[in-house]
């Protein structure tokens, strides 16, 4: 036993959150494939449903596989402890569940994955809440957007679809100085590129079915929680800081102290919402996991040499990926991502509509489709798939005009892919 | 045990603090389920740990099988601490150290919760060669270290390739 603080990420994604199971010695952490848990005794049962202990009750609030699964994505962040669920759309309305009521709204950058500009400017005001949605490289227009109703701030550390790397550090000041937290979608970067927390984000939100399972097999999403949040500092939070009706007047705050927003996200959340993980999911996600860190620096390095030929290439009109010297927000890489700035981009096409559509059909390697983060490479026209439907205003400031194809680029010999672009730009283009 | 200079207890430390431990005095527990102090004492009571709840308010009631006591001086011989775990307020802290300190000789450290802090308390127990923790919870610290929170998604910091640790 050690503290696992002092260990390094390669050693982390493979060993935090996992234990020999103590029953069988079984080295992999097994797939608990129940619904649910014998209880002790009566006492431990109420002790269970009370909160005052931890542990497993039922497989809509918590699972050994699952927890495990959370465990090692919360110490990759570098948080206090994470919640997983069935996807990333399901882990930004959790994450935003203790937060919002009525009347309340989330400002968040506009530069987003298309599905979450639909879920926060049209889905959520079912549940009357709202978004703002803010174009974060100007830092005024964040801050007049603020208002005694916002409980949150929201981004994307890389933004997807690619090409842009947001300031956290400038957002999270501005989201400080309110009195509110920010969550930030680290799906396209991973813990191993960019680490939110240490720029100040409070809450950070993971779709699972990218780069963590990275195979492309399962959907799922995490919350993980930084655990410096004071939630009782002002009244904004009364789910957190006041008696919790939902749960026979517990105040979470007090009770859990720096623990409350997560026991919140399962007892209330998960249980409520019911938005689980499932212990086959959580599998498949832990064994992607192992190599996360192997995965990225080859998804960055191959990212990197398409950029660069794309860029050289005639029949390119423009590529935006942050890793190119030539892109305007290749500064930030140093500070928020070191590592790398993904491998997630877009490019545009002389020819336009047409000549994207020629592009996406021609290819041999490349497969079409809407997901990313996969071993393989893929590509999709945004604007006629992800993105359509948002308006030309939000396609244009999300990245995905017309013209442009997005590609996340995969882990397979770089050539292999640069010769598969190149066949396909001729057939596009001739 | 190493007696650590401040308040950073590494983890080694914290599992020998609570395995060696055998009875905590709580000063200021409420008897209402819902408050944090009953949450705490209510599960170091049921992991196994010998707990004297300490409040003028419910002096004579029984918790968890033990009689409140009105102040540490009312503790019977042979229910001496282990451990002063503290519920009150920053400026009912040093009092309250000096109390245990001298009462009981062999304590082993006082422990002030979450949102508690007192420096020059936990200085004056150091100086005594008794460990002082500020600002945290035996309960999420056992818990985080015997397994429990693991099974809450909770980063445990633990790592370790053994069936038993
Ligand atoms: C950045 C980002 N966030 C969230 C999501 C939604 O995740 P899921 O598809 O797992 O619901 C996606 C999916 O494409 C994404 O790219």
């Amino acid at each position: 036993m050690s503290d696992g603080t002092s260990y390094g990420f390669d050693t982390l994604q493979i060993h935090a959150g996992a234990r020999p199971d103590s029953d069988t010695g079984a080295r992999q952490t097994p797939i608990y494939q129940t619904t649910a848990y014998v209880f002790r005794s009566a006492d431990h049962a109420a002790a269970l449903f009370n909160l005052q202990e931890v542990g497993y009750i039922y497989s809509r609030l918590t699972n050994p596989t699952v927890a495990v699964l959370a465990e090692r994505i919360s110490t990759l962040e570098g948080g206090i402890g994470g919640v997983c669920c069935s996807s990333g759309h399901a882990a930004q309305i959790m994450a935003l569940f203790p937060l919002m009521g009525p009347g309340l709204n989330v400002v968040s950058s506009n530069r987003l994955y298309g599905g979450t500009v639909t879920q926060f400017g049209r889905t959520i005001h079912r549940f009357g809440w709202s978004a703002k949605f803010v174009d974060t490289e100007n830092l005024e227009e964040v801050d007049a957007a603020v208002d005694e109703n916002t409980r949150a701030l929201f981004c994307e550390s890389i933004a997807n679809p690619g090409g842009y790397i947001t300031d956290i550090e400038a957002l999270a000041k501005i989201a400080d100085k309110h009195g509110l937290p920010l969550i930030v979608d680290n799906t396209s970067a991973t813990p191993f590129l960019c680490k939110p927390i240490d720029h100040g984000a409070t809450l950070i939100v993971h779709s699972t079915t990218k780069y963590l399972t990275g195979n492309g097999t399962v959907t799922g999403g995490a919350i993980v929680d930084s655990g410096i949040f004071d939630w009782s500092a002002n009244d904004k939070f009364p789910s957190l800081s006041q008696p919790e009706p939902a749960y026979h007047g517990l105040k979470f705050h007090e009770t859990f102290g720096p623990l409350a927003y997560m026991f919140h996200g399962i007892a209330v959340g998960l249980r409520d919402l019911g938005m689980t993980m499932n212990p086959q999911a959580a599998h498949y996600t832990l064994l992607g996991i192992e190599t996360l860190s192997l995965r990225m620096k080859k998804h960055v390095e191959n990212a990197e040499k398409v950029a660069a030929w794309l860029e050289k290439d005639p029949r390119v009109e423009s590529v935006t990926y942050a890793g190119l010297p030539s892109s305007p927000y290749y500064d930030r890489i140093a500070t928020v991502c070191p590592k790398g700035a993904g491998a997630l981009f877009t490019f545009a096409v002389k020819g336009g509509y047409e000549a994207c559509v020629k592009l996406v059909d021609s290819l041999e390697i490349f497969s079409h489709v809407a997901n990313l983060g996969d071993t393989r490479s893929l590509i999709i026209h945004s604007a006629s798939t992800t993105h359509r439907q948002l308006t030309p205003d939000q396609q244009r400031a999300a990245g995905a005009d017309p013209n442009v194809v997005r590609v996340s680029i995969g882990i397979e010999d770089p050539d292999d892919l640069i010769a598969d672009l190149d066949k396909a730009l001729t057939a596009a283009t001739s | 045990m190493d007696l650590p200079a401040n308040d950073e207890l590494s983890d080694y430390q914290y599992r020998q603090l609570l395995t060696k431990t055998k009875c905590f005095a709580c000063v200021g527990v409420s008897a209402n389920p819902l408050r944090p102090s009953y949450f705490v004492i209510r599960y170091l009571a049921l992991a196994g740990y010998r707990v004297i709840p300490v409040n003028p308010a419910h002096a004579g009631k029984t918790l968890f099988g033990e009689q409140v006591v009105a102040d540490l001086a009312s503790i019977p011989k042979g229910a001496e601490p282990d451990i002063v775990d503290i519920f009150r307020r920053p400026k009912e802290v040093p009092a309250i150290v000096e109390e245990a300190l001298s009462l009981f000789p062999n304590l082993i450290a006082v422990w002030m919760q979450i949102g508690i802090k007192c420096p020059e308390a936990a200085t004056l127990a150091r100086s005594k060669n008794v460990i002082a923790i500020q600002d945290r919870c035996p309960k999420i610290e056992r818990q985080r270290l015997f397994g429990e929170l693991r099974m809450a998604g909770f980063n445990t910091r633990v790592i370790s390739s053994r069936l038993k640790i």
